[in-house]
């Protein structure tokens, strides 16, 4: 069960992130949900790395070999995704404020224009 | 010369990052020479990889070899269709950089070069993406050309609606991309690689001699919905036409004609090289799933295209048909399936650039791009006119465009009732265009009345990307577009261009099985019955033009497209439960 838990948690963030883009009343809240989404990535990958018992895989204090290590490469790949996350997070913030500015408002329910 | 594989993506990098550092300090030519230049040297650079790439070439960047037959390293590899996307993609952009040549207004002070410098870095995170050999630096630059294109739709961020556009082009597609990194987590749980190849090699060790189970399709469905939403299948497509409509038409150019069917492509990458095997997921259950949605997707959007008046929107669902005609054509897993998209890709990418192209005529001269209220205004534009009307011939699959081509090679792969769909579509979205000329450049039929104006975008009262509207349009805008089209005729009748393309492609996939590709009779004749179609439809729509006026069935589908961001999420969340019970039979059978 313990090794299910973080899948579950996973899943659980990530649509919980997708409901409230989904029922979003306010643009800067809508990216929120999608930051949350993509926090749900973060716990997958790490939990994939994990192992019971094992250590960080830092080899200063450490002789290769002695101990188990969590799996790094999962650990690079969660630093990559944050730096995509921050790029993500920032532009689409910074077209909120443009779209606050010209049409004076960020609520997605009176941002209809573009339709049929 | 796999060294030079990793150049593709760092040569036009390092030209947009030396764009953002000094090109405030440069006169605007000088930026816009030093764009041609780097781009002009990525595409030469890839045509001459693209003809040395028999045997496919692997390059360890950095020098990262495996040991063991382990490794950490990043990998790319350059086989016939990467290096033809790659190829592709850096010619569409020096295209579309000559044609917005001196074009928008003076940027901002400190800015001289911004959109040059987001044109390159565009174009080396799909050449990136195009030669990537592992899921996640595919995921990368996934979302490094996702993240340029974001920025390029709302580059005029005085406007409105580009930038409402822009936004929901990043919300939808950004989610769709976390969705593709859980599915490669899952895999990587699995399998512990991140190679393409030798996660599909572990997936089948680790599957032993039972099929696929839960773990595999879940990370199937959730790595497809990332691929699906970039090439804007039904229901992932919502963002699509939004963007379209709003982004600069340079960028159109390029979204349009290759960055959509890079996620066709992708599609085809990963399931060939991942899923195909043993432990993955079984070929009827691929072939059930994209040839619904493709089928759906063609459908849907021929029905949205013929019903719009904004012009952009228009050439934007007609992508969206054709994205579902390519899905498929991989779908159905024959060498000869894939041959054929790959030559429509080809086609179409010329064909559709270069119609994107004359609409931005129209815009930066009448600052619209509405059809209602352009009718009759473009008579003096006649070269336009004819360049419209010669793409709208060549996107219908009139022989010997390298759309027919393509179209009649992918007919023949798909077969049965699934051809009627081919016909169909490419006709109804080609008669839409054809009745934009006659009403737009020709004045033909009655002015056509304004209904549901709720329901619509018009595309009147646009602002033009240039500086002011145009009083006579450029050499270069005029220019592009013939050559873009020269191109597309040129790929249905260079001899052995057909069975050039189709070697390199069955060489990387297809099970190896070679299939050469020429033109048929019942190809032909199936090109020209669309074309007829197409210009009877468009005939019939410019003399009755309540044909145009959506009957009370294409309402509700009209409304669908809500404009609402909270809506086109709960679609991508349904269309990937879809997808996973199209794919589920054989996980339980297995």
């Amino acid at each position: 069960m313990m090794h299910v838990l973080p899948y579950l948690v996973a899943a659980y963030i990530f649509l919980t992130g997708c409901y409230g883009l989904a029922t979003s009343r306010n643009l800067i809240h809508a990216i929120g949900c999608l930051a949350v989404c993509q926090s749900s990535t973060y716990v997958l990958l790490l939990a994939v790395g994990y192992q019971d018992g094992a250590t960080a895989p830092v080899f200063s204090d450490l002789r290769p070999g002695s101990r188990p290590v969590v799996d790094p490469v999962v650990q690079a790949l969660t630093l990559t995704d944050i730096v995509v996350g921050a790029t993500v997070t920032a532009l689409l913030l910074a077209l909120v404020l443009q779209i606050a500015k010209r049409h004076g408002t960020v609520d997605p329910d009176e941002l209809r224009e573009l339709r049929g | 010369m796999h060294h030079l594989l990793p150049l593709l993506v760092a040569v036009p990098l390092l030209g947009a990052a030396l764009l953002v550092a000094v090109g405030h300090r440069l006169p605007r030519i000088a930026a816009e020479i030093t764009g041609f230049v780097v781009s002009g040297a990525t595409a030469a650079l890839a045509l001459v990889l693209l003809l040395n790439s028999s045997p496919p070439m692997v390059e360890w960047v950095g020098g990262w070899l495996p040991v063991g037959g382990e490794s950490v390293g990043i990998v790319v590899v350059g086989d016939g269709p990467a290096l033809g996307m790659a190829a592709l993609v850096s010619l569409l952009t020096l295209a579309a950089l000559a044609y917005s040549w001196r074009y928008f207004e003076e940027p901002p002070r400190g800015h001289r070069g911004a959109f040059t410098a987001l044109m390159l870095a565009f174009q080396g995170a799909m050449c990136g993406f195009a030669i990537a050999g592992d899921l996640f630096n595919a995921f990368v630059f996934f979302e490094l050309m996702s993240v340029t294109a974001y920025a390029l739709t709302g580059y005029r961020i005085d406007d409105a609606k580009a930038v409402q556009g822009a936004l929901t082009f990043g919300v939808v597609n950004s989610l769709g991309a976390y969705a593709m990194l859980l599915g490669i987590g899952l895999l990587y749980a699995r399998t512990g690689e991140l190679s393409m190849a030798k996660i599909g090699r572990g997936l089948d060790a680790a599957a032993g001699h039972g099929g696929p189970d839960a773990l595999v399709l879940a990370s199937f469905v959730l790595v497809l919905t990332g691929l699906l939403v970039k090439a804007a299948a039904v229901p992932f497509h919502f963002w699509l036409p939004d963007a379209h409509a709003v982004a600069p038409t340079p960028v159109c150019m390029l979204l349009s004609g290759v960055m959509v069917e890079l996620g066709v492509y992708g599609v085809w990458r990963v399931y060939g090289t991942v899923f195909a095997g043993p432990g993955g997921i079984p070929a009827a259950d691929l072939t059930r799933a994209l040839v619904t949605l493709g089928t759906l997707t063609a459908a849907t959007a021929a029905v949205m295209c013929w019903y719009q008046r904004h012009i952009k929107r228009l050439l934007a669902y007609s992508t969206v048909a054709h994205t579902g005609l390519f899905l498929v054509g991989i779908g159905v897993l024959t060498p000869e399936g894939d041959d054929g998209v790959a030559l429509y890709i080809i086609g179409h990418a010329g064909v559709k650039a270069a119609l994107f192209a004359c609409a931005g005529v129209l815009l930066d001269r009448y600052g619209s791009v509405d059809e209602h209220t352009l009718h009759g205004r473009a008579r003096e534009l006649r070269t336009t006119a004819v360049l419209f009307a010669v793409g709208a011939l060549g996107l219908a699959g009139l022989p010997p465009f390298g759309v027919a081509l393509g179209k009649a090679v992918t007919e023949e792969a798909v077969g049965g009732p699934l051809t009627a769909v081919y016909v169909a579509a490419s006709a109804i979205t080609a008669g839409a265009v054809l009745r934009v000329t006659a009403r737009v450049f020709l004045g033909l039929g009655p002015r056509p009345q304004d209904a549901d104006s709720d329901l619509e975008t018009s595309g009147a009262g646009e602002e033009p990307e240039t500086a002011g509207l145009l009083s006579r349009i450029p050499d270069t805008m005029t220019t592009v577009p013939a050559l873009l089209l020269a191109a597309a005729f040129a790929v249905g009748v260079g001899p052995g261009f057909g069975d050039l393309v189709a070697r390199s492609v069955n060489e990387a996939g297809s099970g190896g099985a070679h299939a050469s590709v020429h033109w048929t009779l019942p190809g032909v004749l199936l090109g020209l019955a669309s074309t007829a179609l197409a210009v009877a439809l468009g005939g019939l729509a410019v003399t009755r033009p309540h044909w145009t006026t959506a009957p009370d069935w294409a309402r509700p589908l009209r409304r669908l497209q809500s404009g609402h961001v909270g809506d086109y999420v709960a679609w991508l969340l349904m269309g990937a439960t879809v997808l996973g019970a199209l794919a589920l039979p054989g996980v339980l059978g297995g």
